[in-house]
């Protein structure tokens, strides 16, 4: 049943009579109603975004304009771009940028590869097909601490399986945590057991969602299997490919807990010789260990227009190429 | 429904709780209050405990019990975290929100400098029941220009050498604690037996580099910083302890950072021979070794330390002035670091007691430790507290500068040139100005 007044705002008379003052503002109200209603019911995430997302943003580089009083914990004098000189001067900061691009390269590249793989063999008509699609994705669900614990006593220097493996093998062992390459190599595995499965579900979806008689006419006209992954699969996945890839960037540039958990040092700054330190990690050392806000501020923001840049980079690249088979 | 607008009241609602969810998040972001004001003081609440945080073996564990057993309307929790640099990096970031602090928050004693020369943040804790109560050189270093005491300091680190007597034996040398002591007086000796020692042994001489290090440190007056707080790092004594170490990174040291897990796993796997000790490294190197001792390992301890006496580490308890109940909190640390507590605590876990009256006390002085082959740890131990005669200056930085100069030689232990990696050194130190 309805009250008079919803009745009201439900059917708008279409042409109130002037005289009618309370059935006019009723109306009025209900257009605001109809042109607000759906920007306050979008307004939570732009209003949480403002608070957890814009706000540190702009208080960050605020910050990093700064000096930092590291006895007192508190904000020094201004200081214009003097952090920013000092982080684009420190070897360290350079050091992290290296590791970074290193250990991204050596984790997305591959992780994206197997995982396309992986989501191709998973498309097939697999016996238990439930089971093996929840099985990859397993290592996801696996906290990221616990599985530095299992990689870490994996690749220990002295006490190590793998080290073991390569004993048996008559090899020289190598020292995980010490050789910069080969850090970043078990570092980059952590990454890739946590997220292959992950992205290979989402393959999967966009495989499944390819329509089947594209396959039909592919195999009609005498294409092999390989062929059509090929020519039908890959083109038509393009699109969750690209997600794949923006979101496995912008992942692979702020890795943080595996190379802070791998270390063995009491310092945990990424080796002793910042051999494995990232960029993230550079930020956490620089602002929690040793208390310089303004200068952690500062690579943030560095790292901040580095993911920005490369993300313009995919977006431009992706354009290209979809174009390009467009015509 | 796109365009059915809600009934008003579901309208009101959602407005409501957009608003409140705001106003929330707001309150959550700002407005801290000064944390160099005292809290407002409220009393503890049924249920409600004093919170402290310890890292590492306080030894507390028995003794809160008690006091909780005889004090009900304080309760007392402890949360232990297991090493101090993880603990000092979240201090630091609570000290920073100006929230989140335990009503006491114990600190390790190289980070009691940087609470000394900015005080403003913790409880002065002087009252005339503690006048005295610890070594001169303990409560000196809580203390601040004005006299405040910001620290009541729980144990010292008087040092002496853990030794495997059974691995002596195996190289043939004499593993007679008396004996032993009289072969390294000085640091040369030691050095020269660890290289016979190596000579006859699967085992090294050292547990870590950085472990020597530091004991040769703590008998240098002026480590890194000046009297006036400048760093200086060109000084004679810190140069000395880094070309000594390095010079024997190769023969004489596993060349694994101390305090990692291939540094643990070298006590059980028979590995190590000797560890500069002070009291509470004992609790170490009986959980790293096992406990009961595996079949055939003798660990004992000589009464001696190379170079003199030496503090290695000792902690202390604070009052932040976030704290809402200090009158408790003080009640508390003054009953926890009393004298007969801290002699009951040596007996328990090692930690030597810094209390004047806990020295004298007979459960300490006529204390033997049976994991170190019975050796009379108390008089051993108050020995080596005699024989400090040097109290290494610790400015604000020591602390930070401390961790760099460990990694510059867990660098070199690593196989980095000693020079280039001292260049490293210093680049980061002066990274830290």
């Amino acid at each position: 049943m309805l009250t008079e007044e919803q009745a009201g705002e439900v059917k708008p008379e279409p042409a109130p009579p002037t005289t009618d003052r309370r059935l006019l503002r009723r109306q009025r109200r209900s257009r605001w109603d109809v042109k607000l209603s759906p920007y306050l019911y979008i307004s939570p995430f732009f209003i949480l975004f403002g608070l957890v997302g814009l706000y540190p943003l702009l208080y960050t580089g605020w910050l990093s304009l700064h000096d930092w009083d590291r006895l007192y914990y508190q904000q020094g004098e201004f200081s214009g771009l003097e952090n920013f000189r000092f982080v684009l001067n420190d070897p360290v900061f350079i050091k992290s940028l290296v590791n970074t691009f290193s250990i991204f390269l050596m984790s997305s590249v591959p992780q994206v590869i197997v995982a396309v793989c992986v989501a191709a063999l998973l498309d097939t008509h697999l016996r238990g097909r439930t089971f093996w699609r929840m099985s990859v994705l397993v290592p996801f669900v696996v906290a990221p601490a616990a599985a530095v614990l299992i990689f870490g006593s994996v690749f220990a220097d002295k006490s190590g399986l793998v080290n073991a493996v390569i004993d048996g093998l008559g090899l020289e062992p190598i020292r995980w945590h010490v050789d910069r390459w080969w850090s970043h190599f078990a570092i980059a595995s952590m990454v890739n057991w946590r997220w292959t499965g992950y992205n290979a579900l989402i393959f999967l979806a966009a495989m499944q969602a390819v329509p089947r008689d594209l396959y039909e006419s592919a195999s009609l006209d005498g294409a092999g299997r390989i062929r059509q992954f090929w020519s039908v699969t890959l083109p038509m996945i393009r699109p969750t490919m690209i997600f794949v890839i923006v979101t496995s960037t912008i992942g692979g540039l702020q890795i943080f807990t595996e190379p802070r958990l791998f270390d063995d040092t009491p310092n945990r700054e990424g080796g002793a010789d910042h051999q494995f330190m990232t960029t993230t990690l550079y930020i956490y050392v620089k602002g929690i260990e040793d208390q310089f806000y303004g200068r952690a501020s500062a690579a943030a923001w560095i790292l901040f227009l580095i993911i920005v840049g490369i993300a313009l980079l995919n977006f431009a690249i992706t354009r290209l190429l979809t174009r390009r088979s467009g015509s | 429904m796109s365009n059915t607008p809600l009934p008003r009241i579901r309208r009101t609602f959602a407005a409501g709780a957009i608003t409140t969810l705001v106003v929330t998040l707001a309150a959550a972001c700002g407005g801290n209050d000064d944390p160099t004001k005292s809290a407002e003081q409220e009393s503890l609440e049924e249920g409600e405990s004093l919170t402290i945080t310890t890292f590492g073996e306080f030894g507390y564990d028995a003794l809160i019990e008690e006091w909780n057993a005889a004090n009900p309307e304080i309760q007392v929790e402890q949360t232990k975290v297991s090493l101090w640099d993880d603990w000092k990096n979240e201090l630091n970031t609570k000290l920073q929100a100006g929230s989140g602090l335990p009503d006491i928050v114990a600190v390790e004693g190289d980070f009691m400098p940087a609470l000394v020369a900015a005080p403003d943040r913790w409880v002065d804790l002087s009252q005339d029941e503690v006048e005295g109560r610890w070594l001169d050189f303990k409560e000196a270093a809580a203390t601040t220009e004005d006299g405040a005491l910001l620290g009541y300091a729980t144990d010292a680190g008087p040092e002496a050498i853990c030794y495997r007597a059974d691995l002596f034996e195996e190289a043939g040398l004499p593993s007679d604690r008396e004996e032993v002591a009289a072969l390294m007086t000085t640091w040369e000796d030691y050095f020269a037996l660890g290289e016979e020692f190596v000579k006859n042994s699967d085992a090294y001489w050292y547990d870590a580099s950085g472990s020597v290090a530091q004991a040769m440190l703590n008998q240098v007056e002026y480590p890194f910083e000046e009297a006036d707080n400048t760093v200086n790092l060109d000084n004679e004594g810190l140069a000395n302890v880094y070309e000594t170490v390095s010079r024997y990174s190769e023969s004489l040291s596993p060349q694994v950072p101390q305090w990692s897990d291939d540094w643990t796993a070298n006590f059980n796997d028979g590995k190590v021979a000797t560890v500069p000790c002070p009291g509470w490294m004992r609790s170490n190197i009986r959980d790293n070794t096992g406990d009961p001792a595996p079949k055939g390992v003798v660990w004992d301890i000589a009464d001696v330390f190379p170079g003199g006496g030496g503090n290695w580490g000792g902690s202390y308890l604070t009052i932040p002035k976030t704290s809402p109940h200090q009158t408790e909190a003080l009640e508390f640390i003054t009953w926890i670091t009393a004298p007969e507590q801290q002699a009951k605590i040596f007996q328990l876990t090692g930690n030597f007691p810094s209390q004047v009256d806990a020295l004298a006390d007979p459960t300490v002085t006529g204390a033997t430790d049976e994991y170190f082959n019975d050796a009379p740890a108390g008089e051993i131990f108050s020995n080596r507290a005699e024989a400090i005669t040097v109290q290494p200056y610790h400015g604000p930085l020591y602390s930070d500068i401390l961790g760099k100069f460990q990694d510059a030689i867990n660098r070199v232990d690593q196989g980095t040139d000693p020079q280039k990696s001292w260049d490293t050194f210093t680049q980061e130190v002066a990274a830290l100005q």
